[in-house]
């Protein structure tokens, strides 16, 4: 586990939802916490090189930006997941891919131009597994807005 | 959005460089000036073809180890109501209406994350006491087969 420390977290916290968009963008960071540009650029480096940060970069809306995205569910057995998981991932439309407890036991996020692009997907990993895929799309929207309070 | 936006979510949705001038390099891939890239982002948040600019975590890796899809049970003509309820929560990071499947009751999604387990499960509690909504379950990720955000 990566250990942070007082500046880390301060940093990361504002670098998720208050990141500044300009052309030097780590000064007006560094400015807003009372770090110099030098020091952010340095520290945000060392967190993206341990995995602490896995990327700084537009978050894209898919709605927004002509498309789809939903959560399918499925369950496979215990000992096809590896396989099973490795087939969802090979789809780029694939974001999000996990294992959870339970009835259904992987769940992932496809996310892409059309419905009929999914329903592609989901059609082809059914014929590909002869797994039953339960597609659950999104009905309302109430919130997204990842931000992670680290302490 | 036109092409030029397009490339510009493309040269930088697997992260800009950490540097003085992140943006100098995509400038000259494309031929345009910085500020206009700069003017470019922001006028995609303000369209909404982007949410916002920023770190994407690597919450595993610094101790938020526990990832709670909370699913609940809701009555049909509640869940407008209690998904907003569920939203306010700050610990609530995304809340979702979906559809119910055949042998599959559950219509609102929350993900909730935290240090521990028990972090989240005092927050589903918490959920459920304020809403009154007491048919809900705690699916915790064993694992992460993937995780790359929305991607053009």
């Amino acid at each position: 586990m990566i250990v942070l420390d007082d500046d880390d977290k301060k940093i990361l916290n504002a670098a998720q939802l208050d990141f500044p968009l300009g052309l030097r963008p780590f000064r007006e960071l560094g400015e807003s916490l009372g770090i110099d540009e030098d020091e952010v650029i340095k520290r945000l480096q060392r967190l993206q090189d341990l995995g602490a940060i896995r990327k700084i970069g537009p978050v894209i809306n898919r709605s927004g930006v002509g498309g789809t995205s939903t959560l399918v569910a499925v369950s496979v057995p215990e000992s096809r997941i590896e396989k099973v998981a490795a087939l969802i991932n090979e789809y780029n439309e694939v974001s999000h891919n996990y294992l959870r407890p339970g009835r259904y036991n992987i769940w992932f996020t496809l996310s892409a131009p059309d419905s009929q692009r999914i329903e592609q997907i989901i059609s082809e990993l059914g014929e590909n597994t002869g797994l039953e895929f339960v597609n659950l799309p999104t009905e309302r929207l109430f919130k997204i807005g990842v931000k992670f309070d680290i302490r | 959005m036109d092409e030029i936006d397009e490339r510009i979510i493309i040269l930088t949705q697997n992260g800009i460089p950490i540097k003085s001038s992140p943006f100098s390099d995509i400038a000259k891939e494309i031929g345009i000036s910085e500020q206009e890239i700069v003017h470019r982002l922001e006028r995609m948040i303000s369209r909404g073809n982007i949410r916002r600019i920023g770190a994407s975590i690597g919450h595993r890796d610094i101790g938020i180890i526990a990832n709670a899809m909370c699913v609940w049970n809701v009555p049909d003509e509640k869940a407008e109501d209690i998904g907003i309820i569920m939203a306010s929560f700050p610990e609530v990071t995304h809340c979702y209406q979906r559809p119910r499947a055949p042998g599959w009751d559950f219509n609102l999604f929350t993900m909730v994350h935290s240090y521990t387990r028990e972090d989240c499960e005092e927050v589903a509690a918490r959920i459920s006491r304020t809403t009154g909504i007491s048919e809900y379950k705690l699916l915790f990720s064993d694992r992460e087969f993937k995780k790359t955000g929305v991607r053009l």
